[in-house]
């Protein structure tokens, strides 16, 4: 019998190991400045922070389970609701809610009301278009690539851009049977 | 003497990444070791094939006369097992402690790539402590 997966990261976050909240903040901040100044291009920054947030999320989402003590989802709902209360929790310290799914249950909205990232962060008239966070929907691709489910994650609001809360709305493109060896007939 | 023979870690493609072993009990060379990485990776993907059990997710104890083997495999695919005395507790405890290990001195070093050989001094040291005996039975508690 596999322990019961936590219903939320608490606990989990409680005991992990952590550093002040604004080194953390300011790190990303420099980072996302330097890109900036590197890139030039906003959406060029955009696509960089989103590929640097997929190759965190490919190693991540080993210690997440590690970790977590979180077995098998049974569906992608179930998956969703994990990421929001345990996953985001243990690595980020905030909860998001689940909504808008939609009728097939395979695309929904993670909606965090508290995100530490941009604590210090107002959004310049040159930037309008840069996704300051896009580093987030990188991990959330990337863990979940790792566990067979390809998805596509894009920011429907952002606080930085004047909206009331940041959400995510994550896709479920297809889940890659994990069962090896192939089937006779592929 | 540790009851461990020995650690093996393969990768999602069945490439033995990380071997090790503790004193001289079932000692191999490279060759040996790949060969027996990759032919567990085949057998424990076929008995899931073959359990006649729903959801089975393949080998997780083989017993032996002379040694036990216990696997534990990731969901992201990674597997972990050890060669131990027979009838030596806690190794699912142990296995479980490797991963994180591995999570925390392979994954977070960045000039690990993945997939690739371990070689990470970090992760040895710690492994180390977690495989002496006294320290196996000590998280079975």
């Amino acid at each position: 019998m596999p322990p019961i997966a936590p219903r939320s990261g608490d606990a989990i976050f409680a005991s992990t190991e952590r550093v002040n909240a604004e080194l953390f903040t300011l790190t990303y901040g420099a980072v996302v400045r330097q890109l900036l100044t590197d890139l030039e291009e906003v959406d060029e920054v955009n696509k960089q922070l989103d590929q640097m947030g997929y190759n965190i999320g490919i190693r991540l989402i080993d210690e997440f389970l590690a970790k977590s003590n979180v077995s098998r989802c049974v569906d992608f709902k179930e998956t969703a609701e994990v990421i929001a209360k345990v996953g985001l929790k243990m690595f980020l310290g905030v909860t998001a809610s689940v909504t808008n799914w939609d009728a097939e249950g395979t695309t929904c909205s993670l909606v965090l009301e508290d995100n530490p990232l941009v604590d210090f962060v107002e959004l310049p008239d040159t930037c309008q278009g840069l996704y300051y966070c896009n580093i987030l929907s990188g991990v959330i691709r990337g863990s979940l690539e790792m566990v067979s489910m390809k998805t596509e994650v894009t920011w429907i609001r952002d606080m930085l851009r004047g909206d009331d809360a940041f959400e995510l709305q994550v896709k479920l493109l297809k889940q890659v049977p994990e069962v090896y060896p192939y089937k006779d007939d592929e | 003497m540790a009851a461990v023979y020995s650690l093996y870690i393969i990768n999602k493609s069945g490439g033995l990444i990380f071997y090790k072993d503790y004193g001289s009990a079932g000692r191999m060379d490279t060759n040996d070791s790949l060969r027996l990485a990759s032919l567990w990776h085949s057998m424990h993907a076929i008995s899931q094939q073959l359990s006649p059990v729903a959801g089975c997710t393949g080998i997780e104890l083989l017993e032996a006369d002379t040694f036990d083997l216990h696997c534990f495999q990731s969901l992201t695919g990674t597997k972990f097992f050890v060669v131990c005395q027979p009838g030596t507790q806690h190794m699912e405890i142990l296995l479980k402690h490797i991963y994180e290990l591995y999570t925390d001195y392979v994954l977070k070093n960045p000039f690990y790539e993945m997939e690739m050989p371990i070689r990470c001094e970090l992760f040895d040291i710690n492994l180390a402590q977690a495989v002496q005996k006294d320290r196996v039975v000590l998280l079975g508690r």
